[in-house]
């Protein structure tokens, strides 16, 4: 292909835009700040601090109660899971054995939290591209597994229905019932996700090819989640670190090799397949018995560094508590995916376009309270 | 020449799209995604166990089942409830027993992570569904949840 190589007098010259923080695009309070030339990325500097409300420090104030609820404003899209997380670090701690029930509704609900969380990453990545429908047609079918939420929790977004011992109250009669609907019904619309976004040639053309991560570069970011897993980077810590009742169910790891914003794309879609077939095989079966382990009224954990992850919807995500045997945590440390997910947008998306840059975000799926925390 | 195809396979898969957007568009009745929510107050019932606001329930006699423990003070991890108590003699024994004053619970600071209400031992403070919150003027979220006069349940020891 020939090129022609326009002389001109007019010098190009790189300048900085802010993008955020209250940009559409950036899904919160993100600041990035751009150093383009003309529409060509050069650098990206993520300006964070927006949303930072010290959970971590809120943290060594509060019993290992109270630091539950803190932690469904970190990741909002996947409140239960960190809840889980918290909790299964004080019980790995307390070297609590919990029942059978326990485990399999923790893991009911962590799946269907998944789903409700890439529905509304669906929504929103297809209005960044330029569909709007998608986002109606995900908020429709997150709105069913917040019901769900809703009549066993109590709240639709922060939960807060794990306790260190089990689950607050035991989960509502019509859950079993409702959830068997939800996947009826998500059966049938899931193809249409496919039928209306995936098959898209524009849409394609927006994200095959954009934002490309080798599986090294992934692997040294420490991306963990459906960002790693684009890659080809197998890092399910339901698969490699099984918790609860991740043992006992038969999943696949979506994988896809590409490491482009398709793949990751791809990934999420497969992932809620996944998360279905999980929920089918634990919701005909839940377990009869108690729902909660006696605990202390004030927990004390024992002195010493305790450690546990889980794979939240957005990645990997670790609590780490130092504990000097005293009711109160002495250091929480929560280890978030979304923190080294953002760090990997630099390196993903310069050399490419602003339109770009925004399909690599949307797969990315930030959380930005999850970063700050 | 793949100008042209892209352009053609482009307007035939947005078609495509288009069949689904277009099942819904013919299909669908009203209010079949939309919550008609402000036109149904009327009908609108919520969930049981959502969490609304705490309340004290009183039954007809003007008594709660309050003792003034604080174990929901204790639990509540941002300082919404505050008891403000006193010692009164118990009837029945004549010795001095411990009794609510005031229930203060501070609305605009609550989380609603229902740790008091898992506190409680005697059932006194539940939720209530109500969620239309909004005030012009943030100390009516200030609210004293036993009311005046009331007094705790006989029989009730936590």
């Amino acid at each position: 292909m020939e090129t022609t190589v326009v002389k001109s007098n007019f010098k190009s010259e790189e300048y900085f835009i802010n993008m955020g923080p209250q940009h559409p695009a950036t899904h919160g309070v993100l600041r990035l700040l751009l150093t383009i030339d003309g529409e060509i990325i050069k650098k990206i500097e993520p300006d964070l601090g927006y949303i930072h409300r010290s959970i971590e420090k809120m943290c060594e104030r509060d019993s290992y109660q109270q630091i539950v609820h803190l932690t469904d404003r970190m990741d909002y899209l996947s409140s239960h899971i960190n809840n889980e997380a918290v909790c299964l670090t004080v019980e790995n701690a307390l070297q609590l054995e919990l029942p059978d029930r326990v485990k399999v509704v923790r893991t009911i609900l962590s799946e269907l939290t998944r789903i409700a969380s890439h529905c509304l990453w669906w929504g929103v990545m297809g209005m960044d591209v330029g569909a709007l429908t998608t986002y109606f047609y995900g908020f429709r079918d997150r709105e069913m597994i917040n019901d769900i939420f809703e009549e066993t929790c109590g709240a639709r977004l922060t939960m807060n229905y794990n306790i260190p011992g089990g689950l607050m109250f035991d989960i509502h009669p019509n859950f079993v019932k409702r959830t068997k609907e939800f996947i009826a019904h998500f059966k049938t619309k899931l193809p249409e996700y496919d039928t209306l976004l995936t098959g898209n040639v524009i849409f394609q053309k927006r994200m095959k090819g954009v934002g490309i991560l080798s599986k090294e570069d992934a692997i040294s970011f420490g991306a963990s989640g459906p960002v790693g897993r684009g890659s080809g980077y197998s890092c399910d810590v339901r698969k490699h670190h099984p918790y609860s009742a991740y043992d006992k169910v038969t999943f696949n790891e979506a994988l896809k090799p590409d490491g482009d914003s398709f793949a990751r794309y791809q990934v999420r879609i497969q992932e809620m397949w996944e998360s279905m077939n999980i929920i089918e095989q634990l919701i005909d079966n839940i377990p009869e018995g108690d729902v909660q382990v006696a605990t202390n009224a004030v927990i004390k954990l024992p002195k010493g560094e305790f450690y546990q992850k889980v794979e939240t919807a957005r990645g990997e995500l670790g609590v780490y508590i130092i504990s000097t045997g005293t009711k109160n945590p002495y250091r929480v440390k929560f280890r978030s995916p979304g923190f080294s997910n953002l760090s990997l947008l630099n390196h993903i998306a310069v050399g490419g376009k602003i339109g770009d840059l925004v399909a690599s975000m949307a797969t990315l799926d930030l959380v930005i309270p999850d970063i700050d925390r | 020449m793949s100008y042209f195809s892209d352009i053609y396979k482009g307007i035939k898969t947005l078609l495509t799209g288009m069949s689904v957007t277009g099942k819904y568009f013919l299909t669908s009745r009203k209010g079949a995604i939309t919550q008609q929510y402000p036109d149904n107050r009327a009908t609108l019932k919520m969930f049981e166990r959502f969490r609304g606001e705490v309340v004290m329930p009183h039954d007809e006699n003007n008594e709660h089942q309050c003792t003034g423990c604080q174990k929901c003070e204790l639990a509540c991890p941002n300082g919404s409830i505050e008891i403000i108590w006193d010692r009164a003699i118990d009837e029945t024994t004549g010795k001095k027993k411990k009794k609510i004053d005031k229930h203060v619970y501070h609305l605009g600071l609550c989380t609603m992570c229902g740790l008091c209400i898992e506190a409680c031992p005697t059932d006194a403070i539940v939720w209530a569904q109500n969620f239309e919150n909004s005030t012009y003027d943030r100390t009516q979220l200030t609210k004293v949840l036993n009311r005046p006069g009331s007094k705790v349940k006989a029989g009730i020891e936590d």
